[in-house]
């Protein structure tokens, strides 16, 4: 996916807390099909805002990450599978 | 007869949809199973102002038609018209969150397509003001295209104008359903975005409660520690309120006894009522109490939000073993007791993870083998002192809760890299807003709790006490003769005493395990039977009898008993909500098997140190 290739992308799972980020790709195909729908069903889309707003006390997993006007919880090998470009 | 028109309640997760079906319909709700699968179908019946009833269904929350869970699997089936055991709706009523526009209008669209008869609840309308968000419910309207009533569900706002769109849907000429190519979910989800930024009229921004909640609940330190205090409060509770209650329905279970007793002439048809179905429904309704008061602090935590915040903090420990979040409060409360344990275990949406979580939780060491553990204990192991503090029963006792907890997550990864592998095993959640829980529906979901566990399991723990009984009363014993000895029960015992031999047990131990059947403590009463004591005084009666088994078991023999009740499946009750939990003797029948192999091993091993280490 070119995504990976941009420069400045890193995957959600390396954003820090409180960073405002834009999804610029989505790997679907490292992810089984109910998981890509469940990330769909929260909004996870090409252009969104996400924000990871908390951290799992134990291991820094799952991340707790606003899309849109939800908070959702992912653990963070799906939160790799998302490409984002950190707000400057 | 025509059937009622019959309306389905959909809606994303977190949408209020059941506050608003119980507003809707009140507390006369049928609760029950979908055919075939463990998904629970609730339905009831909605009066029209003119008097003509409606039925409503309250399908499973879900996000789309393309399911991620066995719910929202039927959710869809159930809007195609092939559920099993439901018909096809005739008009829809969606129920979406004010606040959260953007992603439940996704689905709304979706459900709009299927071209069915189709209103929209535009719920919690207060919430979404209180966040600074004000919307036009007229512009959502023509770019949906159906009718949208504006509600707050747990203040029944909004109830009678919905209850009227209802009325002018349903007496509305029927067009049939759309046959059109599905859009897909992204394109929705686009769609979805777009509406809801034109329904939005203004929105100033405000730093939201649940945000401010979340920076303390969820912080790394505090939020573990608060949630342990949380739960340290519940069980506490669990213990404390219900002895009480507890001690009313034994004593009410007694007078019952007496005057059922006094009515019915001495023999058969008395022992089968006093002691077969007084004592075996006895057995059962005492778990009530606890039952409730664990379900009510769930229910509580669950229409908070609170839950999902629980699970988010421990899913990284309960990973490791195999299993989500959402297992950690089924397994929690099963130390109070399996049974609402297994019960809970609803709330976990993978499949695997669920079953799982149910085939170990009996391993958690529930209350009700602490009468065995403290009797044992008292009798084998000398009350003296390790260390400061440290007494050496107290370690025990310690250890046994212990081998009980890293037996379940021993399983538990075992079974997922084995039995129930697979199925991904993700945690993703979304963490609702904090809401104040409205009493009325805590109410109508620990009622629905209640009588599940008193119908359904009732029916088959009433039905195999009854067996017990029969088991241990024929044939009948000839004076002089101990009726255990010479009963059914007592020719098992012989039979189980060959196979419990290498394991260090004696003939008295296989008497009391089949009675300990229908709940783990009758094994001290069985011990006590066996030894002709008169149990009637507990308390006098627990004295001497340690003092018995001094005299007759070997140290070996009362470690290997312990190590036993740790692992044996000793409960018919847990027995029977797992049947209802998974649907089937499947399960329950590998539980109960793999956990008499780990009991046999686990108190063979302890024999057999124990013997080698001359104790």
């Amino acid at each position: 996916m070119n995504a990976h290739f941009q420069p400045e992308s890193v995957s959600l799972d390396l954003l820090k807390v409180g960073t405002r980020a834009t999804v610029v790709g989505i790997d679907w195909s490292s992810l089984e099909e109910s998981e890509a729908n469940r990330l769909k069903h929260f909004g996870f889309d090409e252009g969104v805002t996400v924000e990871p707003l908390h951290l799992g006390p134990f291991g820094r997993d799952p991340l707790a990450i606003r899309v849109g006007r939800m908070t959702v919880a992912i653990r963070k090998n799906h939160a790799r599978a998302v490409r984002v470009v950190p707000a400057s | 007869m025509n059937p009622l028109p019959l309306v389905a309640v959909a809606g994303s997760p977190n949408a209020g949809k059941s506050a608003l079906f119980n507003a809707l319909t009140g507390a006369r709700q049928k609760v029950g199973n979908y055919p075939g699968v463990t998904v629970e179908r609730k339905s009831g019946r909605l009066m029209l102002a003119d008097g003509r009833p409606v039925e409503m269904v309250d399908l499973p929350g879900a996000y789309s038609l393309e399911p991620a869970s066995p719910d929202e699997a039927v959710t869809r089936d159930v809007l195609f018209g092939r559920q099993k055991g439901e018909r096809a709706p005739d008009a829809l009523m969606i129920v979406v969150d004010a606040s959260n526009l953007d992603n439940h209008l996704r689905f709304a669209l979706q459900l709009i397509e299927l071209g069915l008869p189709t209103i929209v609840a535009l719920n919690m309308v207060d919430l979404a003001k209180r966040d600074g968000l004000e919307l036009d419910p007229r512009r959502l309207e023509s770019e949906l295209g159906v009718p949208v009533i504006e509600t707050v569900a747990v203040r029944r706002r909004g109830i009678p104008e919905l209850q009227a769109a209802l009325d002018d849907m349903l007496s509305a000429p029927r067009c049939g359903m759309h046959e059109r190519a599905p859009s897909e979910l992204i394109q929705l989800q686009r769609r979805a975005r777009d509406i809801a930024k034109a329904a939005v009229v203004h929105e100033s921004p405000v730093r939201r409660w649940t945000h401010r909640l979340d920076s303390v609940l969820l912080q790394p330190v505090a939020g573990p520690m608060i949630l342990a205090a949380i739960l340290f409060v519940m069980f506490q509770a669990v213990f404390a309120w219900s002895e009480i209650p507890v001690g009313w329905i034994e004593s009410g279970m007694a007078l019952l006894g007496q005057a059922a007793g006094d009515i019915i002439p001495q023999g058969l048809a008395r022992s089968l009522i006093v002691d077969g179905v007084i004592g075996g429904v006895g057995a059962v309704v005492v778990f009530l109490p606890q039952i409730l008061i664990l379900f009510f602090f769930i229910l509580l935590l669950e229409a908070s939000g609170y839950m999902v915040r629980a699970a988010f903090l421990m899913d990284k420990l309960m990973h490791g073993a195999g299993l989500s979040g959402r297992a950690f409060i089924p397994l929690l409360s099963s130390f109070a007791c399996a049974v609402p344990g297994i019960m809970a275990t609803r709330t976990i949406d993978n499949p695997k993870d669920r079953l799982t979580t149910i085939l170990v939780a009996p391993l958690m060491t529930c209350s009700a083998r602490l009468p065995v553990y403290t009797l044992i204990i008292a009798a084998f192991i000398p009350d003296r002192a390790i260390a400061y503090g440290i007494g050496l029963q107290g370690l025990v006792l310690f250890g046994l809760y212990a081998t009980g907890v890293l037996g379940a997550l021993t399983a538990a990864l075992t079974l997922r890299r084995t039995i129930t592998r697979g199925g991904g095993g993700a945690f993703m959640m979304e963490l609702p807003k904090y809401q104040m829980p409205l009493l009325k529906d805590v109410a109508i979901g620990l009622y629905q709790r209640a009588m599940i566990f008193l119908k359904r399991a009732g029916t088959i723990i009433l039905g195999t006490t009854v067996l017990l009984w029969a088991l241990a009363s024929f044939p009948q014993a000839k004076p002089g003769q101990s009726q255990v000895e010479a009963s059914i029960a007592g020719k098992i015992a012989t039979g189980i005493e060959v196979v419990v031999k290498p394991i260090g047990f004696n003939h008295d131990i296989s008497l009391a395990l089949l009675p300990a059947m229908a709940a783990r403590e009758v094994a001290v009463s069985a011990i006590a039977t066996v030894y002709s004591i008169d149990a009637s005084d507990e308390e006098a009666a627990t004295a001497p009898l340690a003092d018995r088994l001094r005299g007759r078991w070997s140290l070996a023999t009362a470690l290997a008993f312990l190590a036993w009740f740790v692992f044996a499946p000793q409960c018919i009750s847990t027995i029977a909500v797992t049947r209802r939990e998974t649907n089937g003797w499947k399960w329950p029948l590998f539980m109960v098997s793999y956990l008499f192999a780990l009991a046999y091993i686990a108190a063979g091993a302890t024999y057999w140190t124990a013997v080698a280490l001359g104790l």
